[in-house]
């Protein structure tokens, strides 16, 4: 919160300048259902400590999370200063119609874009945080200790954040075709350590959302290449809202469930003749969120991390960039704009306002009318040609 | 342009960029230094078109468009090593051995929309953050300035790769073709209303944008003891040494850019209750598109003078029977670029930074804050948002990603599933750092 000096040229002295933050005002913020709670407080806790007013609107697909919401933060917080909204699209509408100085939104990137193009009326600042298909390349890994390592920690990010339906969940992974077998083998021995034989039964999953993403994940699995590809799972329950935990290799690539982002427990393989492969794989589709590789190869680690482009690399493990408060989370591309976190949460809702105070010292060179001399002047002053300039003010240069 | 000749540039800026050359730290570095070759070899060409668009003096094309991209330029030449190294962070100890670093990488290909007031540095300024944070680019000058226009687009491809850096001339049709492509970054210095269309359309792509707006920038100007005088008189007695007894023989004034504006700043100054409080000056030639520096005391309010950005020779004083209200004055009108304040009194200079919101704020002198690169320039609520100059050019450029390094030694059984209680004390004591509480539980000596 505190302004910041910063070093004027020697040139302009003693002139001071600083940056001081400012509150932009009245921030709305959007929060997605799968983190109801978690998405909402974070940038809320950005939009305070920069000192703005603020509108939660929670998403209407989680609704217990959206009243308690509803009902604890008028009793914690200064009601008439954060304020929470409830309600479906119609109140999404109305609120967008209103002068906001920052919108905050996360969720997809179809909604995404109905807000930027809300934002502009009031040419109102956003932050979208999206999603996108995250890949997980794994290298062919000999030790048996790497690979449990391995495996509990694509699980860890696959299924434990929200059964797959998580923007930062890996999405697919991408192995060599000699290893295929053996990932698929791991990662059924490591399901069921973590949710025993029938993940049905476990208390450690997440449910599916609703109907709709149900049948959604249903209909990807509904595609004969794709069904065809599944090594393991593919139980669903229509009752329970309930889809197993699901492994597939190498389904077709143009199914959608190679093309949109999966959101849920299906986790595809596609294997590669070698992994480095997975590095143009990786870049002839839109950026995603997070990028993760694991591997010991140093080489192939420099090359994922400068020869592809995400919103993070997260090397030898999974969605834990998240906790990390000096890494700014955030998009690119189809994945979004704006980050938040740490001070990058209050950053997001600051104006840096840049300072500057100078003396009633001045020179007649900076005013007209002008001439050659003063063009000199200019000129030294530009090029911080100290020396020139003591000359000129001595008149002993022309 | 023909639509195919935009649909060839972009094909050609895409290969270049996929060709990972604009990321070479020497390839940024000669494009800079080509920058540089240019504003040396051609400062006679420049300041002839900016005489021809503008009318404006050489003194002040150097001061404000030559100079200033120079600065900028040795100042990117300087720091590009710095700006491109990755930045290591700290992580907590409960991740330990965990390393995490901030690499800057370029978003990809950018189009750069410029306005016609400063027509050369502002196409130049953030071009120089495009190149330096290694992206390929468009340049769209504004056609109002078509002498500029036409330097930049026979002089870029001298001076720079023209596979990736193109500059694209035209008017609003062209614009909207550029529009309608997919971006990595749109930057664009305008007006309000051209900045609308352009998030709108950016928005179709979710491409980021800055707006570099304008606004009313105000000047408070407190009652100074030591000057005796009226503030009226000394203004006009300053015009009078800077522009001469008849300004309109004077070489030192830019002309106003068309006829379009000049009308514009006509028929503000038709008004009967503005043309009532001119004290100074009034007088035009249309066919020199000459307006005479013109002082106005307390035009009504409402009028259109006080109520749209004025971007014109006419400056209209305000008064207030007590300098401290004009931070109401000022808070109660949409945010400027940038708020200037001249005065002695320390109380004052607090409550305007504190009480006030702008892009800026520069106290006792104006304008000066645009060369200082330490400090971000940029706008907020109408004024527009994102900054650029300096390190912010880069910044605004460039996506920080996030790199977390990992080690395959530390895993806890604590944090996977199947969950249980003490599991979940495990990762309470986890998030409150609670490092001896998490010693005690891994060696089972508490439970949770």
């Amino acid at each position: 919160m505190a302004n910041k000096r910063v070093d004027m040229p020697l040139m302009a002295f003693p002139t001071t300048g600083e940056i001081v933050p400012e509150p932009l005002g009245l921030v709305l913020i959007f929060s997605s259902w799968n983190f109801p709670v978690g998405l909402a407080l974070e940038p809320l806790i950005g939009a305070i400590s920069a000192g703005n007013t603020s509108v939660l609107k929670p998403s209407e697909l989680a609704p217990a999370s959206s009243s308690l919401l509803t009902i604890l933060v008028p009793f914690y917080l200064d009601n008439k200063a954060v304020m929470v909204i409830e309600g479906g699209a119609p109140v999404a509408q109305r609120l967008l119609d209103i002068r906001w100085d920052k919108i905050f939104f996360t969720g997809s990137p179809r909604i995404g874009r109905i807000i930027m193009s809300s934002a502009v009326k009031h040419l109102t600042p956003v932050t979208l945080e999206l999603g996108g298909k995250c890949p997980a390349i794994v290298d062919t890994l000999t030790s048996s200790k790497d690979r449990e390592v391995v495996a509990k920690r694509i699980i860890g990010g696959k299924w434990v954040p929200c059964n797959g339906q998580g923007c930062i969940a890996i999405d697919y992974l991408l192995v060599e075709e000699k290893f295929a077998t053996a990932m698929v083998d791991l990662l059924k021995s490591t399901l069921k350590r973590f949710y025993g034989e029938n993940p049905r039964e476990s208390n450690s999953l997440s449910r599916i959302v609703n109907k709709q993403h149900f049948m959604r994940l249903k209909g990807l699995l509904n595609d004969p290449g794709v069904a065809a590809s599944i090594a393991h799972g593919g139980v669903v329950d229509d009752d329970k809202l309930y889809i197993e935990p699901t492994i597939m290799v190498d389904p077709p690539l143009d199914a959608e469930i190679m093309i949109e982002e999966i959101f849920g427990p299906l986790l595809p393989i596609i294997t590669l003749k070698k992994i480095e492969d997975s590095i143009g794989f990786i870049n002839s589709k839109p950026k995603a969120l997070a990028v993760y590789i694991f591997t010991r190869d140093e080489t192939l680690k420099k090359r994922v991390i400068s020869e592809t482009s995400s919103g993070s690399v997260t090397v030898n493990d999974a969605v834990i960039q998240y906790v990390c408060d000096t890494l700014p989370f955030g998009g690119i591309g189809q994945s979004g704009f704006g980050r938040y976190h740490g001070k990058f949460s209050f950053d997001t809702f600051s104006h840096e306002k840049a300072v500057m105070r100078r003396p009633f010292l001045d020179f007649n060179f900076r005013y007209p009318p002008w001439n050659n001399n003063k063009l000199q002047f200019l000129r030294s002053v530009y090029n911080l040609d100290y020396f020139k300039l003591f000359l000129l003010f001595l008149g002993l240069k022309k | 342009m023909e639509l195919l000749d935009i649909d060839q540039s972009m094909e050609e800026l895409r290969e270049s960029f996929k060709s990972r050359k604009t990321r070479s730290i020497a390839w940024r570095r000669s494009q800079l230094k080509g920058l540089q070759g240019l504003l040396e070899e051609k400062e006679g060409d420049i300041f002839r078109a900016l005489q021809e668009d503008l009318g404006k003096p050489c003194a002040e094309s150097y001061r404000d468009e030559v100079g200033t991209v120079k600065k900028s330029l040795n100042l990117s030449l300087a720091c590009l090593e710095e700006w491109t190294s990755s930045k290591k962070v700290r992580l907590p100890m409960v991740l330990f051995p965990t390393s995490g670093e901030l690499v800057a990488e370029p978003l990809g290909v950018v189009l750069i929309i410029t306005s016609w007031n400063f027509p050369l540095g502002l196409a130049l300024e953030p071009l120089i953050g495009a190149i330096a944070a290694g992206n390929a680019a468009v340049v769209k000058p504004s056609e109002l300035s078509p002498a500029c226009s036409s330097f930049l687009a026979t002089n870029i491809p001298i001076y720079l790769d023209n596979k990736a850096i193109k500059v694209i001339q035209g008017g609003v049709s062209v614009s909207e073709q550029l529009l309608d492509k997919k971006w990595d970054k749109i930057f664009f210095t305008g007006s309000a209303r051209v900045g609308r269309i352009v998030m709108s359309a950016a928005s179709k792509h979710l491409t980021p944008v800055i707006l570099e707006l304008g606004g009313k920038c105000p000047a408070i100007y407190d009652t100074l003891s030591s000057y005796r005088d009226t503030k009226v008189n000394m203004l006009k007695d300053r015009i009078q040494r800077n522009y001469g007894n008849d300004p309109r023989e004077s070489n030192s004034m830019s002309r106003i850019v068309n006829k379009h504006h000049f009308q514009r700043l006509r028929n503000i100054l038709k008004d009967p209750k503005v043309a009532a409080s001119i004290v100074h000056g009034g007088s035009m030639d249309e066919d020199t598109l000459f307006i005479e520096p013109t002082i106005l005391m307390n035009p009504p309010l409402d009028s259109e003078i006080m109520t749209e950005e004025i971007f014109g020779p006419i400056l209209p004083i305000i008064t207030l029977k007590k300098i401290e209200d004009s931070i109401e004055f000022i808070s109660s009108r949409p945010q400027p670029l940038a708020i200037y304040a001249f005065t002695k009194n320390e109380t004052l200079k607090k409550r305007i930074v504190s009480e006030t919101s702008s892009g800026s704020i520069t106290f006792n002198d104006c304008i000066i804050q645009f060369v200082v690169d330490a400090l971000p320039f940029g706008g907020v609520g109408q004024s527009g948002f994102g900054k650029y100059h300096g390190k912010f050019s880069f910044d605004a450029f460039s996506h920080e990603k996030a790199v977390l390094r990992r080690s395959f030694i530390t895993e806890f059984s604590s944090g996977s599933p199947p969950w249980n209680d003490f599991k979940l004390g495990f990762l309470r004591a986890a998030y409150n750092f609670d490092y001896i509480a998490l010693f005690l539980m891994l060696l089972g000596l508490k439970r949770s």
